[in-house]
């Protein structure tokens, strides 16, 4: 996987730090060109996988890439579902049950059918799960998603509630329906890896916070680091700058110097910050190298 | 290690379960449901122990403590059926939908010396806890004005097939939304004397209300407003938003962050300054041992974990202060039933005033007098409907 990853926070109004900034940001890319634009900046500037969540704007990025495979050889998405949002609205609009119904695919209705009745009946959620996945991923037909994320919304739901098996069903069913390699999201860190090795996922992708100033990072900044040097896993790390609380050079030097991070996902609006980030990442790190 | 039980699998009660399980002084001794499918899965994926009927639970499984994340309605008696066995309750909020059983419960847990929290959790959001601190400090000084608000994404379209829809069970932005910042409000500026000006719209639900407005009084002439709005799709998320206006600053807070202005006047706090100050999340937010979805979700049970174990009936967001904010929501409900408090003693003449029309007509060019009088008719017939029904709802009381 390449060491510097674009994300998509920014084109969908997500600012950790201020509600007002968020806003501005929604309003900028409301218009998918703004969105393309960036991507096409990052691009230019050497980042070519652009990891995302299953936001439905989402799909008219896909479109576009699909649409001139010229332009942008060797652009990988890495997508993350699900885009939580839209499941916790509709949850408190339609009930746990009437939600899932409603994010059924269309498509594809005889096999959606038997798989989701006879899990329904046996109360074997494998068929809704793998389900749902397909129905996140029909945006992405055609384009090259060499690692399937699951969010960490729903990453530390499950691992709070002790729901293991879904950790090994998402992975089977992302390797062999879609020849990808599972990656988690986590804000639990020190919690999600021993039970990841225990449903028997072995070296496993995750993303997670890692900043210098600990922000959250559950479980503790000690045990991060523990996890880090000690802990068969590939990270990549995410908040980088803590939402802005940390200067940009500091942030990277600090997280560039921790052992076995493979790749840092982080976001950008213009070009300024794309290639200031990239250059004080390849300050510390060979980009041309990947992991 | 206590032991507690989850009751209702929405989407709070799930959290609450994620968050509870993963905590290392709680032992997860049961969850209860009254679906039997929600529950056999969890059953069956994670050894969970289940009951669908909450009488059973509370009579066969040793607890310490429950977490009712039920329809509003059944806060009551579910609530009262755990206090008559001594339990510990951590009840979702609103606390319950009648003033004089939230009184009860507050009482009858006082005198039962046992640990009580309503699920208020924004009381326990860094940047909302740091605006008790300056208010406490006399930063801004003596308040007198605050804006409430709250805003998001619920109720979107003339549907929706949950209890959130129905009057009967507590459903309403009303409850679901305005009760934060009311809660917030009663945390920063004490219990209100009365309201007024109270509006509670539908906008696509039938029976419930989807924007509330308020005028909110206290004591010493402060006053507040309360604006809260579920039917707002311009908003990602829900936002729940502060503004105080002081007589020595302002404050503008959200969960994210802070925004202090301190006049030369303010009696400055230690790490801030005069004119603009801002503070955000990232400085403002302590750990928590479990992240699922906001710190203040983990930090709130975490204290009512730890004030369970300790006994600790002393606490942030216990049934008497849920009491004042539920008494609250039950005046704006009174107040809404009254309409308005002022009303003109002559029917309005025209939609609008003379000069906007003109304004308007100048500007467009399209509007005619004919069209503005078809309007003007439209209009007073609609008034003249709503005046009858007012009329007969005041003569139905007065009866």
């Amino acid at each position: 996987m390449d060491r510097l990853l674009f994300g998509d926070n920014q084109f969908f109004g997500v600012n950790h730090m201020s509600e007002e900034k968020a806003r501005a940001q929604a309003m900028r890319f409301q218009d998918i060109g703004s969105v393309i634009n960036v991507l096409d900046m990052a691009y230019d500037d050497g980042i070519r996988t652009f990891m995302c969540t299953t936001h439905e704007r989402i799909a008219l990025v896909c479109d576009h890439v699909r649409a001139s495979p010229d332009r942008y050889t060797g652009f990988t998405f890495f997508p993350g579902m699900p885009y939580a949002h839209k499941y916790a609205n509709a949850i408190t609009e339609d009930g746990m049950l009437g939600a899932v119904r409603r994010f059924l695919p269309n498509e594809g209705l005889l096999d959606a059918a038997v798989r989701g009745t006879a899990s329904v009946a046996k109360k074997d959620i494998e068929g809704l799960v793998t389900l749902l996945i397909d129905a996140e991923m029909k945006m992405f037909e055609g384009l090259s998603t060499p690692v399937i994320f699951l969010q960490n919304v729903v990453v530390d739901l499950l691992l709070g509630l002790g729901f293991k098996d879904a950790f090994a069903i998402f992975a089977n069913h992302v390797e062999k329906r879609y020849g990808a390699e599972p990656g988690f999201m986590t804000m639990n860190l020190p919690a999600l890896l021993p039970v990841l090795e225990a449903v028997g996922i072995d070296n496993p992708i995750v993303c997670c916070n890692i900043n210098k100033i600990g922000f959250r990072m559950s479980g503790g900044f000690e045990a991060y680091q523990e996890c880090l040097s000690e802990r068969r896993f590939r990270a990549i790390a995410m908040s980088v700058l803590a939402s802005g609380a940390i200067p940009a050079a500091e942030a990277i030097e600090w997280v560039c110097s921790q052992p076995n991070i493979e790749a840092i996902v982080f976001g950008a609006s213009s070009r300024a910050n794309i290639r200031n980030t990239r250059d004080l990442v390849a300050r510390h790190w060979d980009l041309s190298r990947r992991a | 290690m206590i032991k507690v039980a989850v009751v209702g699998l929405g989407k709070m009660g799930m959290s609450h379960l994620a968050m509870l399980n993963a905590h290392p002084q709680v032992e997860l001794a049961a969850v209860c449901d009254a679906s039997g499918y929600v529950l056999g899965v969890l059953e069956k994926y994670t050894g969970v122990k289940t009951f669908t009927d909450y009488d059973t639970m509370l009579r066969d499984q040793p607890l310490d403590a429950v977490v009712i994340a039920t329809p509003s309605r059944s806060h009551a008696p579910m609530v009262e059926a755990a206090l008559d066995r001594g339990l510990h309750v951590f009840c979702e909020k609103p606390f319950t939908l009648n003033p004089a059983d939230s009184q009860r419960l507050a009482e009858l847990a006082r005198e039962r010396g046992l640990v009580t929290q309503v699920g208020y959790h924004n009381r326990f959001v860094g940047a909302f806890r740091e605006v008790k601190r300056l208010l406490d400090a006399g930063a801004i000084g003596t308040v007198t004005h605050a804006l409430g608000e709250a805003y998001g994404p619920v109720v979107l379209k003339p549907r929706g097939g949950t209890w959130r829809s129905r009057r009967s069970e507590g459903g309403g932005c009303l409850h679901d939304y305005a009760a934060h910042p009311i809660d917030l409000l009663a945390w920063y500026m004490g219990e209100p004397t009365g309201v007024g000006g109270t509006a509670l719209n539908s906008i696509f639900s039938r029976e419930i209300d989807d924007e509330v407005f308020s005028t909110l009084y206290f004591d010493g002439g402060k006053t507040a407003q309360i604006s809260a709005n579920w039917s707002d799709e311009s908003q990602r998320k829900m936002t729940t938003r502060i503004t105080l206006w002081g007589t020595t600053g302002r404050i503008y807070v959200d969960r994210q962050e802070c925004q202090v202005y301190l006049r030369d006047t303010a009696v400055v706090p230690d790490r801030y300054d005069h004119g603009w100050n801002v503070r955000y999340t990232t400085d403002l937010t302590e750990p928590v041992w479990f992240y699922l979805r906001g710190e203040e979700y983990s930090a709130q049970l975490a204290s009512f974990v730890e004030r369970a174990g300790s006994g600790t009936t002393e606490g942030l967001n216990d049934f008497a202060s849920a009491t004042a904010t539920d008494a609250v929501i039950n005046l704006l409900i009174t107040d809404a039933a009254k309409g308005a408090s002022t009303s003109r003693t002559t029917p309005p003449t025209s939609p609008t005033s003379p000069a906007a029309i003109s304004g308007a007509a100048r500007r467009s060019g399209v509007v005619r007098a004919q069209q503005w009088r078809k309007l003007a008719t439209r209009l007073a017939g609609r008034a003249r409907v709503r005046g009858t029904r007012a009329i007969k709802t005041m003569r139905q009381r007065s009866s």
